[in-house]
């Protein structure tokens, strides 16, 4: 097995706001291996970009409080490090791509100068072997022209193009993990399907870690390893992307799963849905934050906060329904029917 | 492009809507030409740039279109048209926006939104049965009464679209148009907004044009497809067609990229990358199948068909 880069522990973020204290992020554990991709997927309001940026400490302190845990990067934590400390860490060893590539570039400054500022920032190198260095990396993410495109300011780029950019940026200074917020959100199909080939290869080459956040489940499907499904600041189920897509076992999970139409979808069928809306945070309920939404609600899910189940070695769910002394509850129709299909098919694929 | 049975009601000939100078116009919209039946979904899909939004925002007349003719119900929409006659258009025609955000006056409440069109249009004219009116809108998208009161900033994102539909509701169209309604919404609440479209439609006999880009969602909603491209129509046909026997490359290509929640088949994926070939004068809508048309040349068209 490869070697852990990355773990969290029982990490805690809480906001200082006017209405109160809001619990962003309550109590998140996870690993991540060397070359692995963990994708953490959940609504917006999750906490999910919340724990991407405390991963960076790019939580504002003030309002942002770190109240609890540990982030051991390469069994270092992070979270006492000043932020003189911090900025040799960010941008060299772990490096962040952004949903928007338009505002996360600077629009007054030429491309090629801000591949190189990192380069130069970070390595101990010459003007003109940081140029040879970020005319290497455009190449790398498949610029055309890389010589003449160095020489341009954001505006001439198109959308995917610049993303490009972002991700050669994140890539200058060779870093070990890498975390995507939401990179292909803003982009059409086609061009999304490009740059996700282009994250593959890249991790293929380099070793790279990825953590990658989205709300795109078959997004999640095309480039995970290891999947954490994210609920009001909390894991609630987390697995490899087999055990997550084929045998989920959290009701929110099988939500998420069935509020996707499929092409194969009957039209005439209305689509599962979650009822209602994600809960306040300022106060999050009692028990199974969940519960509320849930349709397969116990009684104890008001009163008691379920704790991690075990379901196989590498598969974790937070519901009382795997309780032994719980009702069994099957896997709703919709969602059972579509996972029967897909295993048909690759049963069908592997004659 | 007949389909035999259903009324027309809206025809779309020759569309043209350039922008910028006329000497170096940008094409956005370079002659379409496509009918949507009363009662169906059209969904129109392409990348962004395509032209989509152009093309429903030059139905809806927000453009003073180039060229071409738009025909609805009848009645020639960019024709000259006295105030009145305005109205009465306004009122069978309504649009749904993409961002629920923007699109809602953060200084007005929800009941002043959806009720404005009654001033303009001088109905509801009585207190109360304007009261009445507004609450049985926002019951028909989901909401209640209490929510009348409120303002934008206290609803989520998925109510606020919804305040959106029941705006576009206010006047009992005959037909909306959905530009993009559901890309700014969480997964889940995209599966609400788009089961209430549906139920609208059944409820009120509702014929919708549906702009996205999210092919899945799209495929889901529409009776009919168009696809789009370069300010072209490229496909268009039963969705089913569109989806499990294209026959233009770009549809394939396009289709080849929608990412779907199966692991296993995603490992396999192979996608088709697209080149554009330039077609000439001759390039026009050749018939491929029942209600399916194909763009092109008559060569090009009938080795696509070929490798179909």
């Amino acid at each position: 097995m490869s070697k852990t880069i990355l773990e969290v522990k029982d990490l805690r973020i809480n906001f200082k706001t006017y209405a109160g204290l809001v619990h962003a992020v309550r109590g998140v554990n996870f690993d991540l291996k060397e070359g692995e991709t963990l994708a953490i997927v959940g609504e917006s309001g999750s906490g999910k970009s919340v724990t991407s940026n405390a991963l960076m400490k790019l939580i504002p302190q003030p309002p942002g409080i770190y109240e609890s845990g540990q982030i051991l990067f390469n069994g270092r934590d992070l979270v006492p490090l000043t932020d003189k400390e911090m900025s040799k860490v960010r941008g060299n060893e772990i490096a962040m791509i952004f949903q928007d590539p338009m505002t996360s570039l600077n629009p007054t400054m030429k491309v090629g100068r801000q591949i190189t500022e990192v380069i130069l920032q970070h390595k101990k190198v010459s003007k003109d072997e940081a140029k040879k260095r970020a005319i290497e990396l455009l190449t790398q993410v498949g610029i055309p022209f890389p010589e003449k495109r160095y020489n341009q300011y954001p505006h001439e780029f198109s959308g995917g193009m610049r993303q490009r950019v972002v991700i050669a940026i994140a890539l200058a200074a060779d870093p070990k993990l890498l975390i995507a917020d939401e990179p292909t959100t803003a982009l059409d199909v086609t061009i999304q399907a490009q740059i996700l080939e282009l994250m593959k290869e890249i991790q293929k080459n380099s070793q790279t870690s990825i953590i990658f956040i989205t709300h795109d489940l078959g997004v999640v499907a095309n480039i995970a390893d290891r999947v954490a499904v994210m609920y009001a600041g909390q894991i609630v189920e987390y697995g490899t992307v087999n055990d997550i897509f084929y045998n989920p076992k959290h009701p929110y999970t099988w939500g998420l799963l069935g509020s996707m139409p499929d092409l194969d979808n009957d039209t005439d069928e209305l689509l599962r849905t979650i009822p209602g809306s994600p809960p306040d945070l300022t106060n999050p309920p009692k028990g199974d934050a969940f519960a509320a939404r849930n349709e397969y609600a116990m009684a104890i899910d008001y009163e008691q906060e379920p704790p991690m189940f075990q379901v196989s070695e590498t598969h974790f769910a937070k519901t009382w329904l795997l309780h032994p002394d719980a009702p069994k509850i099957p896997l709703p129709d919709a969602v059972a029917k579509r996972i029967e299909g897909y295993l048909a098919k690759e049963a069908q694929e592997n004659d | 492009m007949t389909k035999t049975g259903a009324k027309k009601i809206l025809e779309i000939k020759n569309l043209q809507q350039h922008f910028g100078s006329p000497s170096n116009p940008i094409k956005a919209v370079d002659g379409i030409s496509f009918d949507v039946y009363e009662g169906e979904t059209l969904g129109l899909v392409g990348e962004s740039g395509c032209g989509k939004s152009t093309t429903g925002r030059s139905i809806i007349r927000l453009y003073d279109i180039t060229g071409g003719e738009i025909v609805f119900d009848g009645e020639n929409v960019h024709g000259k048209k006295s105030k009145n006659e305005l109205k009465k258009f306004n009122r069978q025609m309504q649009m749904i926006f993409q961002d629920p955000y923007a699109s809602l006056n953060p200084r007005m409440t929800a009941g002043e939104i959806i009720g404005e069109a009654f001033d303009i249009h001088g109905l509801y004219k009585d207190k109360k049965e304007r009261r009445a009116k507004i609450q049985e809108l926002l019951e028909a998208v989901g909401l209640n009464k209490e929510h009348a009161n409120r303002y934008a900033h206290e609803f989520s994102g998925g109510q606020r679209q919804r305040i959106g539909i029941a705006r576009a509701l206010s006047l009992d169209p005959k037909f909306i148009i959905a530009d993009e309604p559901i890309s700014a919404l969480d997964v889940s609440i995209q599966a609400q907004v788009v089961n209430l479209l549906k139920q609208l439609q059944k409820e009120r006999g509702l014929t919708y044009l549906f702009i996205a880009h999210d092919l899945s969602m799209v495929k889901y909603i529409s009776d009919r497809i168009a696809v789009m491209y370069r300010g072209k129509i490229m496909e268009i046909g039963k969705a089913d067609d569109i989806y499990n026997h294209p026959v233009h490359p770009y549809t394939k290509s396009l289709l080849s990229a929608i990412p779907l929640p199966d692991p296993m088949s995603e490992k396999r994926r192979q996608r088709i990358q697209y080149k554009h070939t330039e077609v000439d004068e001759s390039a026009t809508y050749h018939e491929v199948g029942d209600q399916h048309y194909v763009y092109g040349t008559a060569d090009l068209v009938k080795t696509w068909v070929a490798n179909r």
